[in-house]
């Protein structure tokens, strides 16, 4: 060995493998306004799709004449549902087994719902040609609290139900009730409670927001009528699940629809579901035979397309008076707008909201969910999360704040009293879900230590006394919140979406020299894939990460996967990218075998390629065998050095995590100053620490955002409040509060390479944490509960509501 | 086609002269995305809150989506087209927004860093609360901001030929 040969660490460090901070290559492009989003796309001779929107929320609509618009020097088309009808596309299926109108079908159900579909040669003439059409409407009541959805006399939003006694998720008891969901055991936990030495019961609403990403929801359809071909680009969080909806709505083949998401700019949740405005380009271009662009403006993205949250629940926990938690009851009411749009996998009607016995070893529990009709906009999209975790993570963690305040006990303590303990993992829940793995209590302790917990609450109590003695009119909060995450949908046997079980899947080729290109059923928005999924490669198979290119997105050269969303990419498809790179790496070691003229049990990986046992010099690098894969494979093996692996979970992962936000409120102007935010994430085994921390970062702001201000409301007849920018709370670099990022590791002990997912984790946890502070703040003045969001000016009025103003 | 009166309009975008003709109410964005190809600058909100369409006029940073193609007659724009080393290679904001991690889905990058540059012009060694304000018509919905800050301060270190020292957490 000479001196120039690399050291084992300099080896393994030219791979750029799990566990380093790699740059990202995807950087190189977006830094340079080089990216590729869907509106950058320009075809020969496209036409733009928009829409003639209902400024109605509940009418009949009486009469639409398009003959003025078609008029205009420019229009090509104007579509109505009665155009849609002659393909049977006037309405489409939902991921919620209900059924939405594509354009209006006789009536609207919420304000903006699309009425008409105007097609132009360019966005200007297509605006002009909307104001052009002209609707008739007659105004009907409009429902939108949902708690008068169910009563007697409540308008009846959905007439093509009617008479149909049985929904998508059982039998429905009321004409605007869409479905009830129950889990868990109602009589032992009524028992619990009978017995219980203290019970408390709050109704703790998540108000409706939107995952409003930057780039809002678009696509280009283009159909080649001589071959028959359908090409749709989208800003598709789950291409695949689009084609195949394509498929069968269209009854077009599916090997002649290519669906490809290019760069993607934010999804959060909102890019998962199919859109009217997606059915109509595709119409459109099956109608005109040229390529039809719709791309959505701001307005229309938070009033129509996917909203999130809006859960009302009712939350009861039984204890003992030492603060053993004995039972968990918790009734939501849950809004859905106008059609049931939520995109949760087909069996789970409210999501994986059974998490809602969180972190905590509750004997038993039971969950009551009641799904509504009401005139708002559909949706109900996992914002940031795994699919309605973040609505039961802040459910569980303001209740068990509301128990620990009834029990004069400490939150912290509380929490750390009732944690699932190490040694009961894997760990069966109430409500029927089995923990993989954690240790909550090294978590805990670390994060209390780091923050100095005790210490706060020895400067909160005196704060308390300050104020009380009119020395100062700041308040001080301090929020906690321990959460258990379960994402990474899914396994087949409880998991599919339209049929279609929630696996995922790798593709991984290396060529002759050694270089590598994969491909995946996942497709990032941010996420930085392209830098990932070659870490993990890199390290399972010894090629350089910066030798490997990966390619997510277009249906015609990946393998069929169902996306990302819900924080299932590095759970599902990061273990078929290990696996498939492990099949590779076996076939490796028969051709080093070979190569060696030794018997392959008698080769050791080391790194970057096989060495025979005890003879070390004795080697053959990754980059030899690929050549020789393709060169001089073993007599009698296929040549080649490909694998594919589509990978069905066993179960899900279970990241967790323990944040803490210290908050200083001004109770004479509701202004609050959030002072340290310490969030400390276990997702198990960490691919790229820098990927991970900037996701934190990312998902504690739209956490802070949430918990803050941000609200998609509605007035009493049905107008959408905050729909643009001015009015929808986005924080900007001046009221993001500063981060401080912590972990432990717990990897999961059924994924492959131990990594559990992260994405979502500090929007999840984030809510309750922000929201904890407040209350907690609050509490001294005789408080239990504020509802979210809480901008200054809810604050203001809380404090002048407790007698904080004099 | 549309019978709307065409105007003629000459700027200067990153360097190069151009002339086209275009409707008055064709918005500056569209103009450079669709007429010139520079689809760099992005389309987040067009009523200029989340800053995607940033580019710069004369000198100013300018929100693309409210302004027309005509109130930019004769102007000087740079894109983030226009923003690396004449050599072809990354700028040092460019470089600190990809060593710092100060983007994510890369939509709102183009605007962030354009506005960026303006801002070092501005005040060429800016503390942390200085960028904050500075960049706060630029909404990013992936980062949290603290990763973009610490790119802006890596990018004035480079230009002012000072050791960048991380920010300690």
């Amino acid at each position: 060995m000479n001196d120039m040969t690399p050291t084992r660490e300099q080896r393994e460090a030219a791979l750029e493998g799990m566990g380093c901070k790699r740059k990202r290559v995807e950087d190189i492009r977006f830094t340079q306004g080089k990216g590729n989003y869907v509106d950058d796309l320009k075809l020969p001779g496209m036409l733009f799709g928009d829409f003639v929107r209902s400024p109605y929320a509940h009418a009949k609509v009486t009469k639409i004449d398009a003959t003025e618009a078609l008029k205009l020097p420019g229009v090509i088309a104007v579509l109505t549902a009665e155009d849609l009808k002659g393909v049977n596309l006037a309405w489409m299926p939902t991921l919620a087994g209900d059924v939405q109108m594509v354009l209006a079908d006789g009536k609207v159900l919420y304000q903006n719902q699309e009425v008409a579909f105007v097609v132009a040669e360019n966005r200007y003439i297509a605006d002009d040609a909307i104001q052009l059409v002209e609707v008739e409407y007659e105004e009907l009541p409009v429902l939108v609290d949902p708690f008068k959805s169910m009563d007697a006399d409540a308008p009846v939003l959905r007439p093509d139900l009617e008479g149909k006694t049985e929904g998508a998720h059982g039998p429905r008891k009321h004409h605007n009730h869409i479905f009830t969901w129950e889990v868990g055991d109602k009589d032992e936990t009524s028992r619990a409670f009978a017995e219980a030495d203290v019970t408390i019961k709050e109704m703790i609403s998540y108000h409706r927001t939107h995952p409003s990403p930057l780039e809002t929801c678009q696509c280009v359809a283009s159909m080649d009528k001589v071959n028959g071909e359908l090409t749709v680009w989208g800003t598709f969080q789950a291409p695949h699940v689009i084609r195949t909806v394509a498929s069968l709505l269209s009854t077009i083949p599916e090997h002649k629809i290519h669906v490809i998401a290019p760069d993607i700019g934010g999804g959060f949740g909102n890019k998962v579901g199919a859109y009217p405005g997606y059915i109509c380009s595709i119409v459109a271009s099956i109608v005109t035979g040229v390529p039809i662009k719709w791309v959505e403006d701001r307005m229309e993205n938070l009033s129509t397309t996917s909203f999130a949250r809006d859960y009302h629940m009712t939350a009861e926990i039984a204890a003992k008076n030492d603060g053993t938690v004995t039972g968990l009851k918790v009734h939501v009411l849950a809004d859905h707008g106008g059609f049931d749009a939520c995109a949760d996998p087909s069996k789970w009607p409210a999501g994986f909201f059974n998490i809602v016995t969180g972190s905590y070893d509750f004997p038993t529990a039971h969950l009551e969910v009641d799904g509504v009709y009401t005139n708002k906009a559909p949706g109900g999209v996992a914002y940031r999360c795994s699919f309605r975790v973040t609505e039961a993570a802040y459910c569980i963690e303001r209740a068990m704040d509301i128990l620990a305040q009834k029990l004069g006990m400490d939150p912290a303590d509380l929490r750390i009293k009732n944690f699932v303990k190490p040694e009961q993992f894997p760990y069966q829940s109430a409500l029927g879900w089995e923990y993989d793995s954690g240790d909550y209590h090294t978590a805990m302790h670390k994060a209390m230590d780091t923050i100095g917990y005790r210490e706060l609450r020895a400067e909160q109590k005196a704060k308390q006394e300050a104020f009380r003695r009119g020395e100062t009119r700041e308040i001080m909060g301090i929020g906690v919140s321990f959460f258990t995450e379960i994402v990474g949908a899914g396994p087949s046997k409880n998991c599919d979406i339209l049929g279609v079980a929630m696996f995922d899947s790798a593709e991984i080729r290396v060529h002759p020299t050694g270089s590598v290109i994969s491909r995946m059923g996942t497709k990032s928005q941010g996420q930085g894939h392209e830098t990932t999924w070659a870490q993990i490669i890199a390290t399972e198979i010894g090629i350089p990460a910066a030798d490997i290119m990966v390619e997510e997105g277009n249906t015609d050269t990946a393998p069929y996967g169902l996306g990302t969303y819900g924080s299932r990419s590095t759970p599902v498809a990061g273990a078929a990218i290990a696996l498939a790179a492990r099949k590779i790496r076996n076939k490796a070691q028969m051709i080093a075998a070979h190569m060696l003229e030794v018997s392959e049990y008698d080769l050791d990986w080391d790194i970057d390629g096989f060495q025979v046992k005890g003879n070390p010099q004795a080697r053959k690098s990754m980059k030899e065998i690929a050549w020789a894969a393709y060169h001089a494979p073993p007599p009698g093996m296929e040549p080649g050095l490909e694998a594919v692996s589509y990978y069905d979970p066993p179960n899900m992962t279970y990241p967790f995590g323990a944040y803490f936000c210290v908050m200083d409120i001004d109770v004479d102007t509701g202004v609050a100053k959030t002072r340290r935010f310490y969030a400390l994430d276990d997702c198990g085994t960490r691919i790229n620490p820098m990927i991970i921390e900037g996701q934190v970062h990312g998902g504690l702001t739209e956490a802070f955002a949430i918990a803050m201000g941000q609200e998609i409301r509605y007035d009493e007849i049905g107008n959408v409040m905050g729909a643009s920018f001015m009015d929808f709370f986005i924080p900007t670099a001046v009221e993001t509060p500063h981060w401080e990022t912590d972990h432990t590791v717990t990897p999961s002990p059924h994924h492959p390479i131990g990594a559990k997912g992260v994405g979502e984790s500090p929007n999840v946890g984030g809510v309750p944490a922000f929201s904890n502070a407040v209350n907690d703040a609050f509490q001294f003045l005789g408080s239990t509960h504020i509802q979210m969001p809480h901008d200054a000016w809810r604050l203001w009025q809380a404090a002048k509501n407790l007698g904080a103003h004099g | 086609m549309s019978d709307i009166e065409q105007i003629p309009v000459t700027m200067t975008v990153n360097g190069k002269k151009v002339q086209r003709f275009v409707e008055p109410r064709t918005l500056l964005i569209h103009f450079l995305r669709e007429d010139l190809n520079l689809t760099g600058p992005h389309i987040g909100c067009e009523t200029s809150h989340c800053g995607a369409c940033t580019v710069e006029m004369n000198g100013m940073s300018v929100k693309s989506c409210t302004l027309f193609a005509v109130q930019a007659n004769a102007a000087e724009l740079t894109t983030i087209e226009g923003m690396a080393n004449a050599d072809g290679t990354l700028s040092a904001l460019q470089e600190g927004f990809r060593q710092m991690h100060g983007l994510q889905c890369g939509f709102c990058t183009p605007g962030m860093i354009t506005r960026a540059h303006t801002l070092l012009q501005e005040n060429p060694n800016p503390t942390e609360d200085e960028i904050r304000m500075g960049i706060s018509g630029n909404l990013c919905r992936c980062t949290g901001y603290q990763n973009i800050v610490k790119a802006i301060q890596y990018a004035a270190a480079k230009l002012n030929g000072t050791d960048f020292q991380e920010a300690a957490e």
